[in-house]
């Protein structure tokens, strides 16, 4: 088991450093100034080089690069040309709102994703499978922004339950202490602005977790049904145990272990890709503002927050690997 | 059915002498959020949304114009020579205490001479903090400004290396705000200077309560205001990145003024019983340039001939959705100096053909053309502008080939003049048409990388526009203007398509709020009907 975990974590080194070297590499090949993207129309030939010169972007390639990589080891991961600001102040004071829209839309997707993924396979070709099985096409093929839109309308405008967009209303006040309102405000004792809170998060971390939890409906199906048809399922039937608990106890245990899998994976993907559910929903996360940032080249919050997003995916990609192992013995033995 | 008409009245009554109401919070929703709160190191307009609220200037537009009146400065003297500016400061005016710096500092000519020096001078202790000061170099600034300097408590000096006429314009504009040097120094001293570019010390309307980065900016009313108390208690600036969202948000009440809608969205919003929609001419033109590093564009036969070619008004109508008017002039109807009285191309296909003959291209030619890959306030949908103008086109035997690049790259491309046709607009910064006809199209402007992205280079457009650059006297310089403007007609470097108009919808029960044409945002008149 130790050596496993040694191998594995060793593993993230050269990843990582693949990585900043791939996004320095394609940010620097692709054309378009980040001087002309930040000063825009204004700018003359004086401006851009001053710029240049005191962003340090007159440097040869190589250099910029062994520059950016050896602060990075630091912890230092520049400053945005454009707010002049360091890039992991501006990163978290974005982060925690992505990290709490994508774990709680992630929450969503696992309980009604395994609920409707192992009731669909106990009760195959069932009303509420073909139900469900309708629910989950229908889930992964709605875009996100149109979806957001939808419920808007519906619940914002035209049933006025929810509000529109933001993560609290103006009126509440919150002490940050983690960066998630959804603690930050019970750890206030402040319950009104809670539910607001509250309030505020269903629609995008329902938006956002409808694809995932149509996955892992799927997943939850197909991996459920295989697990029924096992001896030792039949066994256990044998034995007079109760169907209830044939299924949460001895069959849903093996069962979530590719969930588990495709959970990891898709955990980074909502980190990183919340940008549409983020927009739509004005949710301040890092979406809008990584997108702002491509568009005004603005090399350092691209490749810092890259490189921070890539830290974090390997870190979640190496628990669940951890907790695979740990779960299935055979794993490690491999 | 009495009381019911009683009510009516009184309300009615109300409405017409309604007087302004002190309270409340005012909610503004905009599409993205401030990237720095320090005026000279912003060069977005979103940025300036923020600094607008906090900060003052020695002279500023008068609200919803051009015109330039007094504010920190109460007046000001150009000497004779036009190259020495005397600024006298109003007495009093304090900097807002704020959370972070709880001290009420008096505004003096120290602060001022603080405020534009670090800007240029190399020694000043803020001059290398948190990066170069983009807007004084892209106003030229280094190459107009000599020094400034403390006369007394309350007088400043600026000594100019050249005649200047924008330049009190230019002293209106946000990066020229003024701002607390005690505080500046005591953040110096704490190894906190780069704190400047968030939390902001000013003598403006309203004082930075707190930031959320891509959430909201929380602003206090400053009731010790200089020019007299804001009406609205709070303030509050939210970042709504989907039009649709900030329309949906409005209809609920949630915010009170929105930016920029989506104008398929427009009717709707009109519709609606609790919102009105303010339109405003914007100062902008939204144009397309031939490039005369191309030899066809060289002969201004063909300019005019693809100006006679392409339909304006039915790319106004059909793309603009009527949010605009058709341009004829490089500068628009708001600007003085403004003439209608020049050179017109109407559509006339027939004609258009007849100029291409006489010009020597009687079969047409082949050229390439550059979309706009974003909208832009001056031009909503440059994809679709530019298939009506390829179209056009076409009816003459032109054939265009549309081509486009992300914005970066496209305007990189476009300043190295690599483009045959390329579409673009602009919008003043100064309200002086100087930052038009200089900046767009003089032959300094041609230089690469090019503003002039027709290359145009006209000895005698360039003379005049260069001469009302540095000609003191008002009337004087409109009439260059004017003279430059036909000039400009005639030999048609541009078509020029369309002004834009800016549209602000809001709830009804918003008052005193003006469209600036410079495009600032600002609240200190803003009431909310009880």
């Amino acid at each position: 088991m130790i050596s496993y975990l040694i191998k594995r974590i060793l593993w993230v080194i050269p990843t990582l450093f693949g990585v900043s070297l791939l996004v320095f590499s394609m940010l620097h090949l692709t054309p378009g100034e980040p001087a002309l993207a930040i000063l825009g129309e204004h700018a003359t030939a004086e401006s851009i080089e001053k710029f240049n010169k005191e962003m340090g972007l007159d440097k040869p390639l190589n250099e910029q690069y062994i520059n950016f990589i050896s602060k990075a080891i630091k912890g230092d991961f520049g400053v945005s040309l454009k707010s002049k600001q360091p890039v992991l102040v501006e990163f978290k004071e974005r982060f925690f709102a992505t990290a709490e829209l994508a774990i709680v839309a992630m929450f969503f997707a696992i309980i009604f994703g395994v609920i409707m993924g192992v009731i669909s396979a106990v009760y195959r070709y069932s009303k509420f499978d073909y139900l469900s099985t309708f629910i989950s096409l229908t889930g992964v093929s709605m875009p996100v922004f149109w979806l957001g839109l939808m419920l808007i309308y519906l619940f914002s405008i035209y049933l006025e339950l929810l509000p529109v967009s933001g993560r609290l209303g103006y009126e509440f006040w919150v002490d940050e202490i983690t960066g998630f309102y959804l603690i930050d405000t019970l750890l206030n004792k402040d319950y009104p602005a809670f539910f607001d809170a509250f309030k505020h998060i269903l629609m995008p971390a329902f938006a956002l977790g409808t694809i995932p939890m149509a996955i892992i409906a799927r997943m939850s199906r197909a991996s459920m049904s295989g697990v029924l048809k096992e001896d030792y399922i039949k066994t256990a039937k044998a034995k007079g145990l109760s169907g209830i608990r044939v299924i949460l106890i001895h069959a849903l245990k093996n069962a979530l272990i590719p969930v588990i899998t495709i959970i990891g994976l898709m955990m980074g993907t909502l980190l990183g890709g919340a940008i549409l559910t983020e927009s739509t929903f004005s949710w301040p996360g890092i979406g809008k503002w990584l997108v702002n940032a491509v568009n005004q080249r603005d090399f350092p919050i691209i490749q810092g927050t890259t490189l921070i997003i890539a830290i974090i995916y390997v870190s979640i990609n190496l628990i669940t690997d951890i907790l695979y192992a740990v779960v299935n013995p055979k794993i490690r033995l491999k | 059915m009495k009381k019911m008409f009683l009510l009516s009245s009184l309300v009615a009554f109300n409405m017409l002498y309604a007087n302004p109401v002190d309270g409340g919070v005012l909610v503004f929703g905009r599409s993205g959020d401030s990237s720095t709160l320090d005026p000279s190191k912003a060069t977005d307009g979103e940025s300036f949304y923020g600094t607008t609220q906090v900060y003052d200037t020695l002279v500023q537009f008068k609200l919803g114009s051009t015109e330039i009146e007094p504010a920190l400065a109460k007046s000001y003297e150009i000497s004779e020579d036009g190259l020495t500016y005397i600024f006298h400061l109003r007495e009093g005016v304090y900097f807002a205490p704020t959370k972070y710096f709880n001290e009420k500092v008096e505004m003096t000519a120290d602060d001022v001479v603080f405020s534009l020096k670090r800007q240029f001078d190399e020694k000043h202790p803020y001059n290398k903090i948190n990066g170069p000061h983009d807007y004084w170099s892209a106003m030229d600034m280094d190459n107009i400004v000599k020094d400034v300097e403390k006369i007394d408590k309350y007088t400043v000096k600026v000594t100019l290396k050249k005649r200047e006429a924008p330049f009190l314009a230019n002293m209106a504009m946000d990066f020229a705000s003024i701002l607390c040097e005690k505080y500046a120094n005591e953040l110096l001293a704490k190894n906190k200077a780069q704190d400047i570019t968030r939390l902001p010390v000013g003598t403006g309307p309203f004082v930075l309560v707190d930031w959320k980065k891509d959430d909201k900016m929380i602003f206090n009313a400053n009731k010790e205001y200089w020019g007299g108390k804001p009406h609205l208690d709070r303030l509050i600036i939210r970042v709504i990145p989907n039009p649709s969202v900030r329309a949906a948000e409005l209809k609920a009440g949630q915010i009170q003024v929105m930016d920029f809608p989506n104008p398929a969205e427009l009717k709707d919003l009109e519709k609606n019983p609790n919102i009105k929609v303010m339109k405003k001419e914007g100062m902008n033109v939204g144009y397309m340039a031939m490039n005369q590093k191309r030899a066809e564009f060289k002969n201004p036969l063909v300019r005019q001939a693809i100006n006679h070619a392409i339909n304006k008004k039915a790319i106004v109508d059909a793309i603009y959705e009527g949010l605009g008017s058709v341009a004829d002039s490089p500068i628009p109807p708001s600007m003085w100096s403004y003439t209608n009285d020049i050179a017109k191309y109407d559509y006339d296909p027939k004609k258009a053909k007849e100029l291409l003959v006489q010009a020597g291209y009687p079969n047409g030619f082949k050229t390439n053309m550059w979309v706009l890959p974003v909208s832009r306030p001056y031009m909503p949908d440059g994809k679709r502008v530019a298939e009506v103008v390829q179209a056009d086109l076409a009816k003459i035997g032109i054939e265009a080939k549309i081509a486009t690049y992300d914005y970066t790259t496209y305007l990189e491309k476009s300043k190295n003049l690599e483009h045959d046709i390329m579409f673009s607009g602009w919008t003043g910064d100064n309200g002086d048409p100087d930052n038009f006809l200089y900046a767009l199209l003089s032959k300094a402007a041609a230089k690469l990388p090019a503003n002039n992205y027709s290359a145009w280079e006209n000895d005698e457009f360039n003379n005049l526009v260069t001469k009302a650059k540095e000609t003191p006297n008002q009337e004087e310089r409109v009439k260059l203007y004017e003279e430059a403007q036909k000039i400009f007609a005639k030999d048609a470097p541009w078509v020029t398509i369309a002004n834009a108009v800016n549209v602000v919808p809001m709830l009804k029960k918003i008052q005193g709020f003006e469209i600036d044409p410079v495009g600032k945002r600002r609240f200190h008149t803003v009431w909310i009907e009880k």
